[in-house]
């Protein structure tokens, strides 16, 4: 679905139905180089259990035009503009590895947008690899190699994609590549620049964080971290899973996110 | 500089698609033999049939044993999915129904399959689909029978039966120059010796039944999904890109993006045209899949020593195989195979079609089938068998001569292999 907002498209999944706005809205950001795909498994089925859901392309990535925006605090005022311009309401707000500092920044900055968080992958810090951030500079396919390899648990590696036929390492390196040249940098950049602060005292909302036990680029660790600050946040656990658990573990960040959005 | 810590083939070979089964702990791949799966409860089985969330229906569609087979073949040749159908055919079938309706048009090289191209000559003409053929090696060829209806071009990774490497690079940047995918049949070098979408394609299709499977007992087709092209970037590809009713107004590349192919083509595909793999067959399927890299070095070992034999036999008048300094595409076999350029070559009999049918009669190891890519060492004489439906002028431009003779060379030891080539060429002599 096609949006227009502040002159450029704006593309959207909703589970192949239309935005009903008598339904709670749940917005889905993705993380860095990546788009709306990443929410999959859980968009169609949202929409049909009671929500309004939208998985959104950031400017400049999957479908949606648009100039890129260098900085986390850019993308969450873009993020609140196009909550209110589209009238929204307050929504709850779910993200992926940089797609949580977003909705973070975005509860921080823009309280009256965000009901409630559910983060997956998420830090208040995300240091980025320099090889990783060179490859992404120099736009080599090293880059989608290197996040598609840290991106995913050992047993995701092997097998035990629930979707018959589909293989996840293939399928995150096809999406990374598709990302137009200069956008995993940006995003890369972005991640490794952005300063948490005093984040937890502003964001009043409550929050749900999911962390992947083998998740290699936001470690079990650097989610403790994140998640001492606050005082009003549930922490759950998925075991041997990575980073991209949507994909990883749909059934489980399913149901974890409809009671959380409940 | 740090790399990023894939695992490598032969390890994707044994192990990509399966983990020991969670109730029993069998190490083996389960056969999976059942048409159908218990639901947990209605709302499991709506969510199920409506696409919200992934798992088994009906066997028509998906089944746990040939999931195995197909993520195991995906992660082979670096796709986003697989489709495992009934055969080969049935793969090239069912990619074209997924991304073609009346009206479209094909762009195909000449040197396929004859099975395939009696699909694309005389039976998709009848649902609206037309194709033009061209020469695998003339790129200009390939640029000028491009229409504004055309939504394909397909060709064959070395071509059939006189084994033109396709110059997969330049192919496919002509198709995406033009907004289009490039499939190509990937069943002679399988993605132990090329991988196709790593060149540039972006939709590989096999015949399982032949160097994958290896064993020539099972039949078995897939559709990779390279999940690189963009199906939604104009309107030429509505079944990807526009509202579908048969899932509730779901557009596949909207929802599922790169992985749009490999979703529509099980969703409808399977669904409606019902060419489905038999868990029977994808297990023994998975057994050849399993020492693939093992058998393909082996095969292009063998291959070796049989083009060395050949060349210097009195009853041969050539032998054409891209590894020979005489084929065209020698150089460019060197490019694109570095590993070898397979194990099936063609060569001329001296003595023309009596000699053939004398050589083909007096051969006792190798075997006279219809087939390629087994274990065993295959002949066959393509005039009067795999291409006796074309005419004369497409045998021609097929490149298939009367004394040509099509040899798929196995595994067994090489010395015996040439021993049964020596006598029976000896016989075939002897008019």
């Amino acid at each position: 679905m096609d949006l227009e907002f502040q002159g450029t498209t704006v593309n959207f999944a909703t589970g192949g139905v239309e935005i009903d706005h008598s339904q709670p809205p749940v917005l889905m950001v993705h993380g860095a180089g990546m788009d709306r795909t990443v929410w999959s498994q859980q968009t169609r089925y949202l929409a049909h259990h009671g929500f309004s859901a939208m998985a959104v392309d950031l400017p400049g990535h999957g479908d949606s035009s648009g100039e890129l925006l260098s900085t986390v605090d850019e993308m969450a005022d873009w993020l609140a503009g196009l909550i209110r311009a589209l009238d929204l309401g307050p929504v709850r707000l779910v993200g992926h590895s940089m797609g949580c500092l977003i909705a973070l920044e975005t509860a921080a900055r823009h309280g009256d947008v965000t009901e409630r968080l559910v983060l997956m992958g998420a830090a208040a810090a995300m240091p980025v690899h320099p090889d990783l951030l060179g490859a992404a500079k120099r736009n080599e396919i090293l880059a989608p190699q290197l996040m598609t390899a840290w991106a995913h648990g050992t047993r995701a590696h092997i097998a035990g994609n629930p979707t018959p036929g589909l293989w996840m390492r293939s399928g995150c390196q096809a999406l990374l590549e598709r990302a137009a040249d200069g956008v995993i940098y940006n995003d890369l950049f972005a991640c490794s620049s952005y300063e948490a602060g005093d984040i937890a005292g502003q964001v009043k909302c409550p929050i749900t964080v999911i962390v992947g036990s083998e998740d290699k680029m936001t470690p079990p660790k650097a989610t403790a971290q994140l998640v001492a600050g606050f005082s009003e946040v549930e922490l759950l656990h998925l075991e041997g899973i990575g980073h991209m658990m949507m994909l990883e573990a749909p059934d489980q960040i399913r149901e974890m996110m409809l009671k959380a959005l409940q | 500089m740090v790399e990023p810590d894939y695992l490598k083939f032969d390890t994707l070979s044994l192990h990509a698609g399966q983990e020991p089964d969670p109730t029993t702990g069998s190490r083996g791949v389960p056969i999976y033999q059942t048409t159908s799966y218990s639901f947990v409860d209605t709302e499991q089985a709506a969510g199920l049939f409506n696409l919200e969330q992934p798992g088994h229906i009906y066997s028509r569609i998906s089944n746990p044993t040939v999931a195995v087979l197909e993520e195991r073949l995906a992660a082979l040749e670096g796709g986003v999915g697989a489709v495992c159908t009934a055969s080969g055919m049935a793969a090239f079938h069912l990619a074209c129904a997924t991304i073609m309706s009346a009206g479209n048009h094909v762009v195909a090289s000449r040197n396929i399959y004859g099975g395939s191209h009696n699909m694309l000559n005389l039976t998709m003409p009848r649902f609206g689909i037309n194709t033009t053929f061209v020469d695998p090696r003339d790129p200009d060829a390939w640029r000028a029978a491009i229409t504004d209806d055309t939504r394909v071009l397909f060709a064959e990774t070395l071509g059939n039966p006189g084994i033109e490497v396709l110059n997969v690079p330049v192919i496919a940047e002509i198709a995406h120059e033009h907004g289009l995918p490039l499939m190509l049949d990937a069943t002679f070098t399988t993605p132990y010796l090329m991988k196709p979408i790593e060149l540039g394609a972006d939709i590989v299709m096999h015949s399982v039944t032949k160097f994958l499977g290896g064993h020539g007992i099972a039949l078995g087709g897939v559709v990779v999904d390279g999940g690189r092209f963009d199906w939604a970037a104009s309107d030429k590809f509505p079944t990807l890109s526009e509202p579908y009713d048969g899932y509730h107004g779901i557009s596949f590349a909207e929802e599922y993006g790169h992985q749009a192919l490999s979703m529509r083509a099980r969703a409808e595909g399977l669904r409606d045209f019902g060419a489905a793999m038999s868990p029977a067959n994808a297990f023994h399927l998975l057994q050849g899949v399993e020492t693939l890299p093992l058998r393909m070095r082996r095969h292009v070992e063998n291959t070796t020593a049989v083009i060395e034999f050949l060349e210097e036999n009195e009853a041969v008048s050539w032998v054409s195989h891209p590894s020979v300094s005489s084929h065209p595409d020698h150089e460019l076999a060197k490019e694109l195979l570095p590993k070898g350029a397979g194990a099936i070559l063609s060569f001329g009999i001296t003595g023309g079609r009596e000699a053939g049918r004398r050589f083909i009669e007096n051969v006792q190891l190798a075997s006279h089938v219809a087939n390629v890519g087994d274990a065993k060492t295959l002949v066959i004489h393509p005039a009067s068998t795999t291409h006796q439906q074309l005419s004369a002028e497409d045998l021609a431009a097929a490149g298939v001569g009367e004394d040509l003779i099509r040899l798929s060379v196995g595994l067994e030891d090489p010395e015996d292999i040439i021993n049964d080539l020596a006598r029976a060429l000896r016989a075939s002599q002897k008019g």
